[in-house]
């Protein structure tokens, strides 16, 4: 069954689970310990993510690792874009600390 | 004022080039970026904010910080190594992510380089973020990843809505 994306990422330990595995591959118990909820609710968790397509799996001995599914090329060209939004962000909020230091001195 | 902001990435190099004008003088900027009390003003973008555990302004030194959620959560660390410092003139860093007593979490880094330049009226700071070259593109996403993470997780939501709708 192939679910509706913003089903997936509507419940926020949905978006946690992406933000953690997103970082680097992680076996279902290291995501389990990030939250305080049951291995079960986890398991569904990673079912529903997994139905929609966002998971891929691998496996390294008997440990299965569960990773971000994306176009490794279109995540760069986005994650860049982020970058220059949150540097152009944080240098206006340094012109206003800037602004107010100076004032401060008069 | 109409202060100049220019970011140019060169993916063959791996490197970000970013240029920024600021009203204020020399000795004021090159505070902002160098010690602990400003920078907690303006590293984290809003609603988060920054917080320094240490801050050894010189060569062999580091600068050891966490991001703070609005609901004042710790959201990982990242540490920057001082690697060569011109005083007002430049400085270079090693920037990774590390646990709160700064080992490394990560082989991922990234080369940064800061200059300033005087003008009349404003400062100029030009900044050189260069990844590891030996890097696959792999390791830039996923460090790309971590500084949006570090950097703000309001953005890094909005990245994730964007990248999963695109597929």
């Amino acid at each position: 069954m192939r679910r509706d994306i913003f089903q997936a990422i509507a419940d926020p330990t949905r978006r946690a689970i992406l933000v953690l595995i997103a970082v680097q591959a992680m076996t279902p118990n290291a995501i389990a310990a990030h939250f305080d909820i049951t291995r079960q609710s986890i398991s569904k968790h990673l079912r529903i993510l997994s139905e929609c397509d966002l998971l891929s799996q691998k496996q390294e001995g008997r440990e299965i690792f569960y990773e971000l599914k994306i176009d490794k090329m279109e995540e760069i060209d986005i994650w860049l874009d982020q970058f220059r939004k949150i540097m152009k962000e944080k240098f206006q909020c340094l012109d206003q600390v800037l602004f107010t230091i100076k004032n401060k001195k008069k | 004022m109409n202060l100049l902001f220019d970011f140019v990435v060169d993916k063959a190099t791996n490197t970000i080039h970013i240029t920024r004008e600021f009203a204020a003088d020399l000795d004021l900027v090159w505070d902002a970026f160098t010690k602990a009390e400003i920078l907690d003003q303006w590293t984290a973008p809003k609603p988060w904010r920054a917080q320094t555990k240490e801050l050894d302004f010189r060569e062999g030194g580091r600068w050891l910080y966490t991001m703070i959620s609005p609901e004042n959560v710790s959201q990982g660390w990242s540490l920057v190594e001082f690697i060569r410092i011109q005083p007002k003139s430049s400085f270079s860093t090693r920037n990774t992510f590390s646990d709160e007593n700064g080992n490394y979490i990560t082989d991922a880094f990234s080369l940064v380089n800061n200059t300033f330049k005087a003008g009349s009226e404003t400062t100029t700071v030009y900044i050189e973020k260069k990844f590891d070259k030996l890097s696959t593109l792999e390791m830039i996403v996923s460090m790309g990843y971590q500084e949006g993470l570090a950097m703000g997780m309001a953005n890094l939501d909005e990245l994730l809505l964007t990248l999963v709708t695109n597929k």
